[in-house]
């Protein structure tokens, strides 16, 4: 999808306005975090295990060569193919080129943010080729023509009433005096549409979670089972991932498996994990003829060894998305591309560009919980501010921005005249809002008063008193 | 240059470096090789094997998996003819065609019906070994095989899984290591596909209720024979 990153401000105002995503997000709020922390409380080793599950991600980036062509040496002996794709463009022209090569005309699909990120489907049917989404997230969203707003539950959202219109308008073969007032319904109707589909289908294309150099495999962790379906019954199976998401081994993938379904929906355990590797063997009686990896870099390659590496270890758990007191107020699709909340702000300026995703990163209030709760330790605030420093220094944010943001450090670089100014500041707005308590409005404030009121200040400054407890103490 | 030189030399100029040097990828090498175990939580690995089974089975039924104890293979048939009567399910049945499953002897419930081989899209009901069944999620380990069609884990509203409780290991990675000594030795090789199932299909994509049956099976249930010390009634070790 075309980026609309760029306007985050108008995007976020628009969410915040939007009653139907406010009740989405609300229920979202309270649900994620509860049923992680249960999961969390429940294995005492799962601090140990985040220690452990960043040691392996950062041991595989610094030999990420080695390992990417251990993985691909075993991919091909069990007898599947490596695409490597340098681009998003490259990736998209190898899946096309597979379809093409048995005459595909339908593509099932299983839930892949590396998809997204290529914009396959737009792709594909530009080409002629029909891309059927099945995870029952996805295919909402593909029915209402809408990127996901959310790495793992993408139509988050929606409430059932919209998905239910969707269906009617989608399913107009289906007796339109059915009852879609339950989600059961909703999934039935799902379930059953995209049955044929599943069958039907000539090639199966599914994301990878990990790609296990060990062994060439790639591993998808999935709940509904679509994944499954997408990627056995077809004659041909291809793999979309990326080059960060390679693991040396089984037992490393263990560990990351142990964090991966606890952070994102507090499972212990998603329903289907599933290793797969090569095509059919001689003796199955199913599984696909053909098994095909492409191998995504887009960016990530540049990454490595710099300020941003650390994002590499992400395993998309959506941890942080859903501890995100901004993402919870905005949803997701006012960071207007594939990948929001605290991973986006850092992932979407590498991929896109500072130019486009420079509001992402500001877009945090720096409370640290994205960081707390990341399954690999991601220092995602820290690398916000580096966004920010780089916005900075190549003159990127608007220039009233950048002359106050000037003044401020020119200011507070002195601190006599910066302890002076803020005194008797301070004491004037004291004085000026006396009488309330508070300001509805205040010059060069807007943006603060126009939302929410200011409290006047009260009393002494918390300078003075650090001051005066510390003399205090000397004096002791 | 071909993309994937490409990606690889951008690689290593970020990392600063060339080619990984020849001692470093042997340690590498060496450390695929050997299979080390990272932290293995103490859940399941501290427990005695009776207790294991146990555990599994306690992890199982969170998540809302039906699980029943029999004595021996001999009871198979009547359990699973019991479960689908209680269900209300038709007595037709996709069996998995492995070797494991050859000694349940069908016939004492004529009224089943038995097919033997992968699933199609009509199946209802299916049946299948697995190779382990790890205590510390209540996960099942299956692995695709001349004897085990993929599509019986999947296209049926309905598995039945059998699990012999000597199968039933403490973490993945005992799981893992039956997937090497079982490639190394069935003459299969690594299996195409293996599938760690935990529960029947989900999905919370819908104001993240719950709702069982999003496109694999609505209902799991497993039938676990015998004891952890491979015994079961018909005396011969259930795990052979």
């Amino acid at each position: 999808m075309q980026p609309t990153s760029h306007n985050f401000p108008e995007n976020a105002r628009g969410g915040l306005a939007d009653p139907v995503l406010q009740t989405a997000l609300g229920m979202a709020r309270t649900g994620f975090p509860y049923r992680r922390q249960q999961a969390v409380a429940r294995l005492p080793e799962f601090e140990a295990l985040r220690d452990q599950a960043k040691d392996i991600k950062n041991h595989t980036l610094a030999h990420l060569d080695y390992y990417l062509e251990l993985y691909e040496r075993n991919v091909i002996a069990a007898g599947g193919q490596v695409h490597w794709a340098q681009t998003a463009e490259d990736a998209r022209r190898a899946i096309l080129n597979i379809c093409r090569s048995v005459g595909a005309k339908v593509v099932t699909k299983g839930k892949s943010m590396v998809a997204e990120e290529i914009a396959l489907n737009d792709y594909l049917e530009n080409n002629g080729i029909t891309p059927v989404e099945t995870d029952l997230g996805e295919y909402i969203i593909q029915l209402r023509h809408e990127p996901p707003s959310h790495i793992i539950a993408p139509a988050i959202h929606l409430m059932k009433e919209q998905v239910a219109e969707t269906f009617r308008g989608a399913h107009g073969h289906l007796d339109p005096a059915r009852p879609l007032d339950e989600a059961q319904a909703l999934c039935e109707e799902a379930r059953t549409i995209l049955r044929p589909h599943f069958l039907a289908a000539d090639v199966g294309i599914t994301g990878g979670n990990f790609l296990v150099a060990e062994t060439g495999s790639s591993i998808i962790v999935t709940n509904e089972g679509n994944g499954d379906l997408t990627q056995t019954l077809p004659r041909v199976h291809i793999v979309i991932s990326s080059i960060e998401k390679v693991v040396p081994t089984l037992e490393d993938t263990a560990t990351l498996l142990r964090l991966l379904a606890r952070s994102a929906t507090g499972q212990e355990f998603s329903s289907y994990t599933t290793i797969s590797t090569g095509p059919r063997r001689p003796g199955d009686h199913d599984g696909p003829e053909q098994y095909h990896v492409v191998l995504l870099d887009n960016g990530r390659s540049e990454l490595l060894g710099g300020e941003f590496q650390d994002m590499l270890r992400c395993l998309r758990c959506s941890a942080c998305l859903n501890h995100c007191p901004v993402y919870a107020a905005v949803g997701g699709h006012a960071y207007g591309w594939v990948y929001p909340g605290p991973m986006g702000a850092v992932l979407t300026p590498a991929l896109v560009g500072l130019h486009e995703a420079g509001h992402l990163p500001n877009a945090s209030t720096f409370c640290g919980r994205c960081e707390s709760v990341c399954p690999v330790k991601i220092p995602l605030p820290k690398m916000m501010r580096h966004w920010r420093e780089r916005e900075f220094a190549s003159k990127l944010s608007p220039k009233t921005y950048r002359s106050g943001l000037g003044a401020w450090a020119w200011v507070a670089a002195r601190p006599g005249l910066y302890h002076t100014l803020a005194e008797i500041g301070g004491r004037m707005l004291g004085w000026a809002g006396k009488s309330r308590g508070r300001f509805r409005s205040l010059p060069l404030a807007a943006g603060w008063t126009g939302v929410r009121d200011m409290p006047a200040p009260q009393g002494r400054s918390f300078h003075s008193l650090w001051a005066e407890q510390q003399k205090r103490r000397g004096a002791a | 240059m071909s993309a994937r030189d490409a990606i690889l030399r951008n690689v290593r100029r970020s990392l600063g470096r060339g080619a990984v040097p020849v001692e470093t990828a042997a340690a590498l090498s060496e450390r695929v090789a050997t299979h080390r175990r990272n932290l293995i939580p103490a859940r399941a690995a501290s427990l005695p094997r009776a207790a294991r089974v146990d555990l599994f089975i306690k992890m199982a039924e969170e998540v809302q998996t039906s699980v029943t104890r029999v004595a021996c293979d001999a009871d198979i048939p009547a359990e699973v003819a019991r479960y689908l009567a209680a269900e209300n399910l038709p007595a037709e049945l996709a069996v998995a065609p492995d070797a494991s499953l050859a000694d349940v002897p069908w016939g004492d419930r004529p009224l089943l019906q038995i097919r033997r081989g992968k699933a199609e899209p009509g199946d209802a009901v299916s049946l299948t070994p697995c190779l382990a069944a790890v205590a510390e999620t209540g996960t099942l380990m299956l692995v695709s095989g001349s004897g085990t069609p993929t599509t019986l884990n999947f296209l049926p509203d309905t598995q039945i899984v059998v699990v012999r409780a000597g199968q039933i290991v403490a973490g993945y990675e005992d799981g893992w290591d039956l997937i090497r000594e079982r490639a190394a030795n069935s003459g299969e090789g690594w299996p195409r596909t293996v599938n760690l199932i935990t529960g029947p299909s989900r999905t919370g994509d819908i104001e993240q209720r719950i709702q069982l049956g999003a496109h694999g099976p609505r209902r799991l249930h497993i039938v676990v024979v015998g004891d952890v010390d491979g015994n079961s009634a018909d005396g011969a070790p259930s795990d052979a």
